[in-house]
């Protein structure tokens, strides 16, 4: 049962993470991808890291997970936000159309 | 195909040739480092499906953390000095003039005799062989620790080791002989939203550090990985400036560029002084002379990373002087 539950997370998971990298492939401008990467990402990550966490053997496993989880939600949330204050303040990303 | 990781696998030696070739071959000098960054990455994941986890602790933290935020700020001084810092697109921009072709065919000569070296020693190499893994295991518990690679490192070819920290004090001694003084580029400013994560991430790092040090006993960790990691807060101190640092600061810096060294050397000449063969450490002590060995080497390997990272011995600032470092 649990590795139904995981092997479900998990692929949900995936299925952000592609959706997410489409979106950083297809996307117009710096802006755009950066929303879909960090949102389709930050689901993904969430997902996949609440499924390998079903199938952690320990209670100190499970707890790294979520210690994981939490660091490179919030690396990931700044690394977008650096991103598009630089685009922003050199003007490098906009889109001209 | 039996197994499906053997397709996950060839994707990711694929993936990582890829990588290699692509930072070789771009133009531009910052998509050339987050290629490498990357390429450093799956690098990682690559010697953890070695099943060497040891190695890839320490790819991730040295070769990619550590070596990524070198190159980047190499990059800005470059930059800076090339004078396309702040420009519009400056990410477009590769700032350093062409290398002259006899360089490229010098380097393209030394780096083809290594290959080849490496060629050589690996179809020298007994095929399948048992390798030094029985002779390790044999004498695991002469070593003190539980960890083989811990064993090795520290004890069984210590000094190999001891020469991999003075390499590191090396240089840090060149940087700080050619760069003192002041930064002419500016630092970059990063904003709250960067402040308050790096406020966020400092306690975690000294924690993630100092437990890979200590774990490095029974398992994948150590003195080099755990320095990397501890770097990485000095690096965060010197980008949020909440530390700049000063010319007071330099005896401070210098005994701990030193210390690791020095405890390693001290350390063996003891043991030898003993009646004993250097390194050869006495069994009851074996453990707690290892890990006081790495202790020291990991403040070591933290302070000269990250003086590596600042790049210039911080000297006496003239009056009216910008202190910015």
């Amino acid at each position: 049962m649990q590795d139904v539950v995981a092997a479900v997370l998990i692929t949900t998971g995936t299925v952000f993470f592609i959706a997410g990298t489409v979106g950083l492939l297809r996307f117009p401008d710096i802006f755009c991808r950066l929303h879909a990467l960090t949102k389709a990402d930050g689901l993904g990550l969430a997902l996949i890291a609440l499924g390998v966490a079903f199938l952690a053997a320990t209670p100190g496993a499970v707890f790294r997970i979520v210690l994981i989880w939490f660091f490179v939600a919030a690396a990931s949330a700044t690394c977008g936000h650096l991103v598009a204050r630089y685009a922003r303040r050199s003007g490098a990303g906009v889109r001209h159309d | 195909m039996t197994d499906p990781l053997v397709i996950f696998d060839l994707l990711l030696a694929l993936a990582i040739v890829a990588l290699a070739a692509a930072s070789l071959s771009v133009r531009d000098l910052f998509s050339m480092i987050v290629l490498f960054i990357i390429f450093g990455l799956l690098s990682a994941l690559a010697w953890v499906r070695l099943s060497a986890p040891d190695v890839a602790l320490a790819e991730a933290a040295i070769g990619t953390g550590v070596t990524g935020a070198l190159l980047l700020k190499t990059l800005h001084h470059l930059r800076f000095a090339s004078g396309t810092l702040g420009q519009k697109a400056a990410y477009g921009v590769t700032p350093v003039a062409p290398v002259p072709m006899a360089v490229i065919m010098t380097n393209a000569v030394f780096c083809g005799l290594i290959t080849l070296g490496l060629v050589v020693a690996f179809l020298g190499a007994p095929a399948a062989g048992p390798g030094f893994d029985p002779l390790v295991a044999e004498a695991m518990p002469q070593s003190g620790v539980e960890h083989p690679v811990t064993g090795v490192l520290l004890n069984f070819r210590s000094y190999d080791t001891l020469m991999e920290v003075v390499v590191l004090l090396a240089a840090v001694v060149a940087v700080w002989q050619i760069e003192r003084g002041l930064s002419e580029a500016p630092a970059p400013a990063m904003g709250e939203v960067w402040q308050g994560f790096a406020r966020l991430a400092l306690p975690a790092i000294v924690v993630v550090g100092t437990y890979l040090l200590w774990v490095g006993a029974e398992a994948p960790g150590g003195a080099f990985q755990g320095g990397a990691v501890l770097a990485a807060v000095g690096l965060l101190l010197l980008l949020t400036r909440a530390y700049v640092p000063q010319p007071a600061h330099r005896g401070i810096a210098r005994g701990a560029f030193v210390l690791g060294t020095a405890a390693f050397a001290l350390v063996a000449l003891l043991v030898a002084s003993g009646g004993r063969v250097a390194f050869e450490y006495p069994l009851d002590h074996a453990k707690t002379l290892i890990l006081l060995i790495e202790g020291m080497v990991t403040i070591s390997i933290a302070v000269t990373l990250a003086a590596l990272f600042h790049g210039r011995e911080p000297v006496a600032l003239a009056k009216g002087d910008r202190n910015d470092t």
